[in-house]
């Protein structure tokens, strides 16, 4: 297994929004079938990784290998063609506001492969029930929609099309601990069903805990420690243990934008 | 700061927006020939646009039309050349007023309204979430926008031709009593082909113009329900400055 090739290889990722750096040389390796959870604070490029994996953020230099394939300047319709394997979770769901929860779920189905609407919507109550909706939540629109159950649609539509890959973006901020916890449950149940490899950024250790093989700690731009998940109590690294004890003293310096 | 490094900076920015601009245009055009096309889409925007937008356009052409014979007769009695006031109503409103008062209510409600449901997407990142899912947001979004208002805005203002000119017609039977057989003769015999053609013509730029700024400022919002704010009311500035300046330009093609 861990002589196979990476799902997903980073090498030497570099990206800058003017004189900030935020990505400064990272290099990181997800298995296939693994769920890696990246931990960090805010600030530290998480966000900026994911979105430089999904295309949606061109890296300024480095590497990203999808199943051996290079995508940093990939064509439009080939990076299509790379994302019908990835499913995503966003931090606030981003579900379509202008479609009923039914077809937020189905929309990859429809949009992205053609679908039939009927068929589609078949699926994408099925999904909803994977996740614990019924078909009534289905007719709702998004704005109905409490913040856990925003989750659950955001997480049905990451899966109706089957993914290899899925992502997810701070997948418990702004819920309570018991839902966060619904929500963790959801995550692993579903990446175990799918088989799929898991990519989860979060500062909230509880869910890393929860959802993580493997735990990789972020900091100013590069990757400060990586391990297996049962390992990060005893990482013996500073930053590592600072982070997770969440105290304010340690070699993480904070820019809280002081004078 | 340095007035030079200001201006420099200034002039960059503006070149920065002209790149960005010409790239999102090119990518805009290029998709509303590209399938896949979104039928239940462009239905949507079509009816948004065209069916939407007929009060307000009607309105306005109809009260354009009343003031521009009122205003006219005023200025021709002076000269007794009161018989022309159908040759002005019609060459006025089919060549200059409908097609640019259209284009600027337009502006005002659909620029508006994509910038700030575009805006809202890209805020909440309802757009990184269309690309997530295969979905290019160019041909889900903003292809389906351009088409309807290329083809509505024309509509519109054949729509705003007939109304403003019986908006004249009315005023000038009911209370300046003309003839109503002579008056319709006269609109008729000063009326060309090219007077509408050129109108309609500049009704399909100014549909472009309006649904390219509004998606354009709405793609490249940030900064929340600020960002939006701001985002919007370029939409609307920039459309209508664009609309007066085009239709200048349209002039000159087609009647210097």
């Amino acid at each position: 297994m861990a002589d196979a090739p990476p799902k997903i290889a980073i090498e030497n990722l570099h990206k800058s929004f003017g004189r900030k750096v935020v990505l400064d040389g990272l290099d990181l390796a997800l298995r296939e079938g693994e769920s890696l959870v990246v931990i960090g604070g805010s600030g530290t490029g998480k966000s900026v990784l994911l979105r430089c994996i999904l295309g949606l953020l061109e890296p300024d230099e480095g590497s990203i290998r999808v199943d051996g394939r290079e995508v940093v300047g990939m064509a439009p319709h080939e990076r299509e063609e790379v994302l019908r394997k990835f499913g995503m979770l966003f931090q606030n769901a981003a579900l379509f506001d202008s479609l009923p929860v039914w077809e937020n779920v189905a929309f990859g189905l429809i949009q992205g492969q053609g679908m039939e609407r009927s068929a589609a919507r078949k699926i994408a109550h099925a999904k909803l029930a994977e996740v614990g909706l019924g078909p009534e939540a289905g007719r709702l629109s998004p704005a109905e929609l409490s913040g856990g159950m925003r989750k659950r649609v955001g997480l049905a539509r990451a899966i109706a099309t089957g993914p290899e890959i899925l992502f997810f973006d701070e997948p418990t901020t702004g819920l309570d601990p018991i839902m966060g916890d619904v929500i963790n449950e959801l995550i692993v149940k579903c990446v175990r069903d799918l088989g799929a490899t898991a990519l989860s950024i979060t500062h909230d250790m509880a869910s890393a805990r929860r959802i993580a093989d493997r735990i990789a700690m972020i900091y100013k731009g590069r990757i400060a420690w990586v391990g297996a998940a049962s390992e990060i109590d005893n990482s013996g690294n500073d930053f590592v243990d600072q982070f997770i004890h969440g105290r304010a003293e340690g070699p993480i310096q904070l820019d809280i934008g002081g004078p | 700061m340095n007035p030079v490094a200001l201006l420099g900076r200034t002039f960059l920015d503006f070149l920065t927006t002209v790149g960005r601009l010409s790239m999102f245009t090119g990518r805009g055009v290029v998709h509303c020939f590209l399938p896949p096309v979104y039928p239940r889409l462009l239905l949507r925007q079509v009816i948004e646009i065209g069916y939407y937008s007929l009060p307000v356009v009607g309105l306005t052409a109809i009260f354009t039309g009343m003031v521009l014979a009122l205003q006219s007769y005023t200025g021709f009695a002076r000269f007794n050349a009161e018989g022309a006031i159908a040759n002005v109503v019609v060459l006025s409103i089919t060549r200059e007023l409908a097609p640019v008062l259209t284009g600027l209510m337009v502006a005002g409600r659909i620029g508006a309204a994509m910038a700030a449901e575009i805006g809202t997407m890209t805020v909440t990142e309802q757009v990184d979430a269309l690309t997530t899912l295969s979905t290019n947001p160019f041909k889900y979004l903003v292809a389906p926008r351009i088409i309807a208002a290329v083809l509505m805005l024309p509509l519109l203002v054949l729509v705003a031709d007939i109304i403003g000119v019986l908006g004249g017609y009315v005023v000038s039977i009911h209370k300046l009593g003309f003839n109503p057989t002579v008056y319709l003769q006269r609109t008729w015999e000063f009326l060309e082909p090219l007077d509408v053609i050129s109108g309609l013509t500049k009704a399909a730029v100014f549909g472009f113009l309006i649904s390219l700024m509004g998606c354009y400022h709405g793609y490249h919002s940030k900064g929340g329900a600020q960002g939006v704010g701001a985002a919007t009311t370029n939409a609307v500035v920039s459309a209508s400055i664009l609309i007066l300046a085009s239709n200048y330009l349209i002039t000159e093609l087609f009647f210097s």
